[in-house]
């Protein structure tokens, strides 16, 4: 048993931390407030690489570990919510599905530039009749000729009004079941294919949210990514590793939420004494703390099995369950230890609520993550 | 070019230090550590320079284990090796002491130019950078916020801000350059250079490999001593003066005059 991290884990910790702390926190009120993709942002977080960390060096990768990856994430998150929930997007669901699905040649021409961050990459899934169940899918891919003809829609596609390229679940064989569906990649400006920005979300505002539209959207054959009857499960595979990381982003959000209220209820004077004399605060305080720590041991524990090559089916879901409601308690505290400043939306705290419910919700509610915890219990 | 960076491992700026029970030196515990601010301006300097010139760029630290972490940092920003500097007979040294040790290790290379910060954030003392220069026979140029180098003539033109007016200086290499907030804007390390960073050379020297005998170094070798070490004292509240203008103005300026002696 070693809890301790590695150098290398610790001096990309400190790094990023340092670097999102100075060039992405400061900026988050801002796109939030715009409902605005901040592609600044994502420019700066490409000078360092942020999003090959878990590439290997072949392709232009960090080549560290999903350990890694989490620490990063969670320090991402605890600067900008919205801008975590884009990156991993960007990485764990589009580029890590060309990663463990593509040939040479896509690799080549999507995931090297993806991890670079001279493209932008999405993930669609999620039909406006089938979320959670997923399989139910509707969106049909037709091979005529030398090309693939798409039609259906997506929601909810993170991305879906910016990015360069997209990789979209569809059928293939409806006799097939979810044997049946394969994945597809396709390039912004390919006639046939449009998205429509969704306003107006709860939180992460900052991150871009749209409904996909293909109609008679002709792609070439050559862009079907992976086996043909193998999308649905290589997307399975995509989301068992994002669980990861919005566990890791869940956590940081919970983190900044934590840190917010310990400075403010030392600061803020009631009864003339700083309200963090009141047992009532400092016991939220310190649910908080346990919380959030044993979420992220969950986390990272997902992530340490992950990198030993060992099945994290249960965990990832386990750690993904508990620390997106680690962090829907350790903001709800936040607003209420800020009081009615916390509810104004003067400080960060506001938006911190906002942004966590997305954790129960997106790779999957924390109904579903029950569900797989539970089949995995009655099955052993 | 051959360019060498000095650099120390200081307590981060946000961290609360205490002063250790013997009153005479920064408890380290819980305490975060961090490159100190002004040698990441020498760092990347050092980095420019070989971009631009070839070369390589070795960071040498004196200091316990922990400085490995520091050291590290530096290579993952660009540098090519580092070596740490260390022996139990270290405790203690003081700026000339430390100068002492870093020109033993420094007299082993090959170096064109020596960079340094021009203080530590943690004792600022300013003089580790100057005790080198003289140990080392070198021209030196301190506090430097731009600097032009030409290998091949073997000169260096430094600008130095001074009081109300620029100094521009210039000096023959090898030399003893401290930098200053302005030279440069210093890069965070990538990611991948982080990871590559644990294949490059890190080397350890101690007292025998440098040649030093354990009375020239650490308190026994140190021409000044730290006698005691204390937290300044905590800020008094403020005072709000209420009431008439007129009286309320009379009072502060009696106030100042009287109890903060600042008119
Ligand atoms: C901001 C945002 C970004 C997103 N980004 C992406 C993206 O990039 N790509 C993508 O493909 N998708 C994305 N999604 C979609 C997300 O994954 C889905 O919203 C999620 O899987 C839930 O699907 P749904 O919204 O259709 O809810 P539904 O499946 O309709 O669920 C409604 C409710 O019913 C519950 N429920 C459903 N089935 C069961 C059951 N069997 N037992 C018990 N309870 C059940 C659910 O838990 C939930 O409480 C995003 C969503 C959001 C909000």
């Amino acid at each position: 048993m070693d809890f301790d991290l590695t150098e290398d884990q610790k001096l990309i910790q400190q790094t990023v931390r340092e670097f999102v702390q100075k060039e992405v926190a400061p900026y988050a009120a801002y796109y939030d407030e715009r409902e605005e993709f901040p592609e600044e942002i994502f420019r700066k977080l490409a000078l360092i690489n942020f999003f090959g960390i878990i590439f290997p060096e072949e392709w232009g990768g960090v080549g560290a570990d999903y350990v890694t990856y989490a620490l990063a994430m969670e320090e991402l998150a605890a600067a900008d919510g919205s801008v975590a929930l884009s990156a991993l997007a960007h990485i764990s669901l589009c580029s890590n599905h060309i990663y463990l699905a593509g040939n040479e040649e896509q690799k080549r021409k999507y995931l090297v530039p993806l991890i670079q961050g001279e493209l932008l990459g999405a993930w669609g899934l999620t039909e406006p009749n089938s979320g959670s169940d997923a399989k139910s899918l509707r969106t049909t891919a037709v091979l005529d000729g030398s090309e693939w003809v798409l039609n259906g829609s997506k929601m909810f596609t993170t991305q879906g009004t910016v990015c360069d390229v997209v990789v979209v679940m569809a059928i293939t064989d409806k006799t097939k079941g979810h044997h049946g569906i394969s994945a597809f990649l396709v390039e912004r400006g390919t006639p046939g294919f449009s998205s429509v920005k969704l306003r107006n979300k709860l939180g992460m505002r900052g991150s871009d949210t749209a409904e996909l539209i293909f109609e008679n959207c002709r792609i070439p054959k050559e862009n079907l990514l992976g086996q043909e009857g193998q999308g649905f499960i290589d997307s399975l595979r995509v989301l068992e590793g994002g669980r990861i990381g919005i566990s890791a982003l869940a956590v940081g959000i919970g983190r900044a939420a934590l840190e917010e209220s310990i400075k403010y209820s030392k600061q803020r004077v009631q009864f003339g004494r700083p309200i963090a004399d009141f047992q009532a605060i400092q016991w939220m305080l310190a649910d908080s703390e346990v919380e959030l720590e044993a979420a992220r041991m969950l986390t990272l524990r997902a992530a340490y099995l992950k990198d030993r090559g060992l099945p994290i089916k249960k965990e990832a879901s386990m750690a993904k369950l508990y620390s997106s409601r680690a962090c829907v308690h350790a903001v709800d505290r936040a607003v209420q230890i800020h009081g009615g400043y916390g509810y104004m939306g003067e400080y960060p705290v506001s938006r911190y609520y906002r942004d966590a419910k997305l954790c129960e919700i997106g790779e999957g509610t924390s109904e579903i993550h029950r569900m797989v915890i539970a089949h995995q219990l009655l099955k052993e | 070019m051959n360019i060498i960076v000095c650099i120390k491992q200081v307590p981060d700026t946000t961290t609360k230090v205490r002063v250790g029970k013997d009153g005479k030196h920064i408890d380290p515990g819980g305490v975060k550590f961090i490159v100190n601010t002004y040698d990441d301006f020498a760092v990347e300097e050092a980095i420019r320079l070989k971009e631009r010139f070839g070369g390589e760029v070795t960071v040498i630290s004196m200091g316990p284990e922990r400085v490995k972490e520091a050291l590290r940092m530096c290579l993952a920003m660009g540098a090519d090796k580092a070596i740490q500097l260390w022996d139990p007979a270290f405790e203690d040294s003081d700026p000339y002491t430390t100068a002492l040790i870093l020109s033993k290790a420094i007299q082993q290379l090959p170096y064109d130019i020596i960079f340094c910060g021009k203080q530590a954030i943690d004792r600022d003392t300013m003089s580790v950078p100057v005790y080198l220069a003289e140990l080392l026979g070198l021209p030196q140029a301190t506090l430097v916020v731009k600097l032009e180098v030409d290998p091949n003539a073997r000169k260096f033109i430094a600008y130095r801000d001074i009081e109300g007016a620029k100094e521009v200086i210039e000096g023959l290499l090898p030399a003893v350059i401290s930098t200053q907030w302005k030279l440069n804007e210093p890069r965070y390390p990538t990611l991948p250079n982080i990871m590559k960073a644990k294949k490059k050379e890190l080397k350890e020297l101690n007292a025998a490999a440098l040649g030093l005998d354990s009375a020239q170094v650490g308190e026994k070798g140190s021409r000044v001593k730290v006698l005691s070490m204390e937290l300044p004292p905590p800020r008094s509240k403020g005072k709000i003066l209420k009431g008439d203008p007129r009286e309320v103005c009379r009072e502060l300026v009696r106030l100042l005059r009287e109890e903060a002696k600042v008119i």
